[in-house]
């Protein structure tokens, strides 16, 4: 594997007493795509959530690029070079499309992605930068906030449930665009409900269950047994 | 006549409780948090104002080039070393806080400046007026009009058309997904107070131009600033100086009818508009 970008080491989630990860091991390496699998309050959103500093860790348990981040505040941590795509895309209601992206570049890192990159990769976003985000649809919303996302220049990308809520045929769309923003050197990590999609994109997954990592495999070997077994706990 | 003239000088006094509503608004729109020491950051302006002006001569309103950004630094202050602390999901310990804040200020007003009543000295400016029409118009409404479009002018363009404002809309919007966006949420709230308590000096010193004031107005500075803020629909600035306007004209034709109708006057139709649109006039439209 490359030089790991990301690596959490023993890492533990709570809230309030509820504990909701339990020492997970994950090394994203350096332009690698990691998917992250797992069923419905497995840990998937919560890591999402402690990799970025939205939840607060113990230390020492992330790292990203060598440096300790565990500690920091989710903007700090966003102007390391590390950006998400939300679960449920929550667009900022009272901007409009054009503000939303604007508000990605916020964190001031330059690099390949502007206005002009995210509407050649999304036309209809510059056919609607005017509007209210709210009235897109779900497809065209999920766009808003990828390129929200891509507008940070990141360097590690965390997509959160990106088909979730989204019509098959728009899913395929935005599965085929996929490569081309990964593609320009950044490593992603894709948290996804649908295996198949997840395995295609990905060079290694993950399976989360209960808080806890219960398979970590090359995604063009790894078997639906071992999938099952992993999604499920069943022997 | 008369009651026209009524009318006119109370639309003038409705700049006046625009501003006194404006950085409520501010505050509330973008962290919800309901300032009730907000009259009390009038008042003290107001002695801001009158320490400067005592100090160095200069004219109360070239004061502001001092006294607006000291308030702008207090609120940044305020906001980051207090406030903060305070905000969360529960919204009682800021209304129990600013609480707190508005017993000390208006205790430490007393200490510093006694409770004799003060007033700014504006010279000529206070007496001076204009004849348009039949109505005879003073200049210091008429400037604190032109103000109160002015600021509320100049707090919608930041809203809507720079970083900062944009960055006001994403927090209020989503705090989480904002700080994602590398928006630390307490620097914005900070910047935020400081602009609203920009705005509040300059409606301290425009009061205490207008009228004498001593540290325990700030309350009823307070409730006007609130009645303008609900009447005219939270989180709509033009609608603030609408609900001011509405205030000032409720208080006017009060006072003319009987002039300890005043006040009540105002409450009134305060009351009537809330219990009829009980959004206000001019709500936000949620997206």
């Amino acid at each position: 594997m490359p030089d790991p970008i990301l690596q959490t080491r023993g890492l533990n989630a709570h809230y309030g007493d509820f504990q909701a990860l339990y020492d997970v091991e994950l090394d994203v390496g350096e332009g690698e795509v990691l998917a992250i699998i797992g069923a419905n309050g497995a840990g998937k959103t919560t890591l999402m959530r402690s990799i970025t500093g939205l939840l607060t860790n113990g230390p020492d348990q992330i790292h990203y690029r060598g440096q300790e981040i565990s500690r920091l505040r989710a903007d700090e941590v966003a102007e390391l070079g590390l950006a998400m795509v939300p679960e449920g895309r929550q667009l900022f209601p009272s901007l409009s499309v054009k503000e939303n992206l604007m508000i990605g570049a916020q964190v001031g890192r330059s690099g390949p992605w502007d206005l002009k990159a995210v509407y050649d990769l999304f036309p209809i976003l510059e056919e609607r930068k005017d509007q209210a985000s709210t009235s897109l649809s779900g497809g065209q919303q999920q766009m808003v906030a990828i390129g929200r996302a891509l507008m940070a220049n990141p360097d590690l990308i965390l997509f959160d449930e990106i088909s979730l809520g989204l019509a098959p045929i728009i899913i395929k769309d935005i599965y085929e665009a996929l490569p081309g923003i990964i593609g320009k050197g950044m490593s992603a990590i894709i948290v996804e409900q649908d295996i198949t999609k997840a395995l295609s994109v990905s060079s290694r997954v993950y399976c989360l269950q209960e808080g806890r990592v219960s398979l970590e495999s090359a995604s063009d070997t790894v078997s639906r047994e071992d999938i099952s077994r992993a999604y499920f706990g069943i022997e | 006549m008369e009651w026209l003239n009524a009318i006119v000088q109370g639309t003038l006094l409705g700049g006046l409780y625009a501003l006194f509503a404006a950085g409520l608004s501010l505050i509330f729109g973008v962290m919800r948090l309901v300032n009730i020491a907000h009259g009390d950051l009038i008042v003290l302006a107001a002695y801001l104002g009158l320490t400067v002006t005592t100090a160095t001569g200069m004219h109360p309103m070239a004061a502001l080039v001092i006294v607006v950004p000291a308030m702008a630094l207090i609120g940044y202050a305020l906001q980051r070393g207090l406030l903060n602390q305070t905000l969360g999901d529960d919204i009682l310990p800021p209304l129990l806080v600013t609480f707190g804040l508005s017993v000390i200020i208006q205790n430490g007003l007393l200490e510093v400046y006694t409770a004799d009543p003060q007033t700014l000295n504006a010279g000529a400016l206070e007496t001076a007026s204009v004849a348009i029409g039949g109505a005879t118009l003073g200049k210091l409404p008429l400037l604190t009009f032109g103000i109160a479009i002015a600021v509320i002018w100049g707090l919608q363009w930041t809203f809507y058309h720079t970083a900062l404002g944009r960055a006001f809309r994403a927090v209020s919007d989503n705090q989480d997904i904002a700080q994602l966006m590398g928006l630390n949420r307490r620097h914005i709230f900070g910047l935020a107070m400081a602009l609203a308590l920009g705005v509040t000096a300059i409606a301290g010193i425009l009061l205490g131009i207008r009228t004498s004031f001593d540290p325990s107005i700030g309350g009823g500075r307070l409730i006007f600033g609130f009645e303008a803020v609900i009447i005219g629909g939270l989180g709509n600035l033009w609608g603030t100086l609408i609900g001011g306007v509405i205030l000032g004209v409720a208080q006017t034709i009060g006072a003319k009818i009987d002039p300890g109708w005043q006040v009540l006057a105002g409450h009134i139709a305060f009351l009537v508009i809330l219990a009829v649109r009980p959004n206000g006039l001019f709500p936000r439209v949620s997206g």
